[in-house]
């Protein structure tokens, strides 16, 4: 599963990467006398409510969930694994007061306080990766910490502290190793997460705005046409539902991976 | 006191910090508004005189150590304010729409307990056969589709093409189905894979192969001794899961026009009518943090090693 994982996310991501070349048609330019048209061979996805060809704007769609998820993910595993270090390396009152705001921020379910962030801050694809950030790095930071509670105790980095290393050179040389491996299981199923958010928080309206495509507000945008342009929903759905997948698959055959107890 | 008694008040005593952070947090959503939060309520015509009304009556003109005091105080007693848009308290509209969505909540975990004790249970007792590869399959499937494009497609197959449910609203039992299914399926998912997960674990111990030796069947050591046990670490999951519950409900509700919370708040965010945000993100991160205390609490009753950690 984590091969076929690897094969969606390559194939999307390299989609996304070339889409400038491999889109077929302007996504901006409006054929409205032929709006709604189902799949033909010009146009193999149809047109949506304004006449655009869905292909085109479904590869321009990627290249905006792929740059969401990459930011989110890459700011909140950064912040995560600074603030766990920190807080697992040194314990005591440091450790109370960030593990205090964490069980704060996780008393908020799920995306619900980034639809609260983004209500206030304004829909705007930039508030999108600040709100999905600020309770992205909750996961790492909480992960992080177990992992560097755990090391700091082991022989070699005990060793290490003993030969007068510092804690800066401690915690990146020695401890922080340890928790890369789990972090990057994290960070793959948080591609999918980030993905996913950003498309529903764009479903709702929250998130990108007009005319940028985006395949929750692609979505969102084929509702009113579900029975006589079923295409309009389905095809960027199923876009978001591969990538989503295949990240998926690639993150549990990561962590399948790095068991050692399905290392047989 | 008894250890029982220490424990429930260790772990009530623990939530209070966490819910005083969210109130903290609730409350300083109105000031994170770019700009002026009134004139933002009030668009781009509004006159000074009905903007500096609403400040006044926001109580945004106040210092904000004094309106902080002020929204702890009326929070604890359950005065949330009024809503901007129809001047109703916010607590007389939430608890008016508290039922639907709780409705919806626990419809959906029905139907994904439905589903996953039976895909978690033949996928562990198949274990890496091709039925357990292809329940773990469907169930990341599950997990990958969104709700926001499962709820339409199951609107158009079975309330449009083939006419047996009633595409939206809330009255009869049918106008459940389609928001719980497309609400529950994912959550289905996740706990099939934490039932696989915890079953197998139980089904190494001693106990099952004890029992299997005194010629107890195989699915009576599955179902009556393993699975028993196994179910106690999926009360967690399924009240983790509520969280997600809760959240996909405000998408589930806006697509099947479900007159709960999570359509209110979407609503009043359209309306930019911030008392209320503020009062629906209030209650359901409250309810979240209730639930968990709950779990914990009956978690620790159930299983005396939590109460000694």
């Amino acid at each position: 599963m984590m091969r076929l994982g690897l094969v969606m996310v390559v194939v999307v991501v390299g989609a996304a990467l070339f889409a400038p070349w491999l889109m077929p048609w302007d996504p901006s330019i409006q054929d409205l006398p032929n709006r709604l048209q189902g799949p033909t061979w010009q146009h193999w996805f149809g047109l949506d409510e304004l006449g655009r060809d869905i292909l085109a704007r479904v590869l321009l769609g990627a290249r905006v969930s792929l740059a969401v998820g990459v930011i989110v993910v890459g700011v909140s595993s950064l912040v995560g694994m600074a603030v766990g270090a920190v807080s697992g390396y040194y314990g005591g009152y440091i450790d109370q007061i960030i593990g205090r705001v964490m069980d704060v921020l996780m008393a908020f379910p799920g995306m619900l306080l980034a639809i609260a962030l983004v209500a206030v801050l304004g829909p705007s694809l930039t508030n999108v990766v600040l709100a999905l950030a600020v309770i992205g790095w909750v996961g790492y930071a909480r992960l992080v910490r177990g992992q560097v509670l755990r090391a700091r105790e082991f022989e070699y980095v005990v060793a290490a502290r003993a030969l007068g290393a510092g804690t800066v050179r401690l915690l990146v040389r020695h401890v922080m190793p340890t928790a890369l491996p789990p972090v990057l299981v994290q960070a793959t199923l948080g591609m999918a997460g980030a993905i996913l958010s950003e498309a529903a928080l764009s479903f709702l309206g929250l998130g990108v705005q007009p005319p940028t495509p985006s395949w929750g507000a692609m979505i969102n945008g084929g509702r009113v046409h579900l029975l006589d342009a079923p295409h309009l929903t389905v095809v960027p759905g199923l876009f978001l539902a591969v990538v989503v997948l295949g990240f998926n698959f690639l993150g549990d055959g990561l962590r399948d991976a790095i068991d050692p107890k399905k290392k047989k | 006191m008894s250890a029982v008694v220490r424990f429930l008040v260790r772990r009530a005593l623990l939530t209070i910090p966490v819910l005083l952070g969210v109130a903290t947090l609730v409350f300083s959503l109105i000031h994170l508004v770019p700009g002026d939060p009134a004139q933002a309520m009030l668009g781009d015509g509004a006159s000074p005189q009905d903007i500096a009304e609403l400040r006044t009556n926001l109580g945004l003109d106040r210092p904000l150590t004094a309106q902080y005091a002020t929204f702890l105080r009326h929070a604890v007693t359950g005065d949330l304010g009024k809503s901007f848009r129809t001047g109703q308290p916010v607590t007389q509209m939430i608890a008016e729409r508290v039922p639907a969505t709780a409705e919806l909540a626990l419809a959906a975990m029905t139907v994904a307990i439905l589903l996953a004790l039976p895909l978690g249970i033949i996928a562990a007792v198949r274990k890496h056969t091709f039925v357990d590869h292809a329940a773990m399959t469907f169930s990341l499937a599950g997990i990958s589709i969104p709700n926001f494009w499962l709820g339409p497609l199951l609107a158009i197959v079975f309330s449009v093409e083939l006419g047996w449910l009633p595409v939206s609203g809330r009255g009869t039992a049918a106008h459940l189905v389609l928001p719980a299914v497309s609400l529950g399926l994912a959550l289905s998912a996740i706990l099939a894979r934490m039932t696989r997960a915890s079953l197998l674990e139980e089904l190494g111990e001693l106990y099952v192969r004890a029992a299997r030796a005194r010629g107890v069947s195989r699915s009576a050591a599955v179902l009556g001794h393993a699975l028993r046990n196994s179910l106690i670490p999926l009360v967690t999951i399924v009240a983790l899961q509520f969280g997600a519950v809760l959240t996909g409900a405000v998408i589930t509700e806006t697509i099947f026009a479900w007159p709960g919370i999570g359509r209110l708040l979407i609503q009043s965010i359209g309306f930019r009518d911030y008392p209320m945000v503020q009062g629906c993100i209030l209650l359901i991160a409250v309810t979240y943090v209730s639930v968990n205390l709950l779990t914990d609490v009956l978690y620790g009753v159930l299983d005396p090693r939590i109460r000694l950690e």
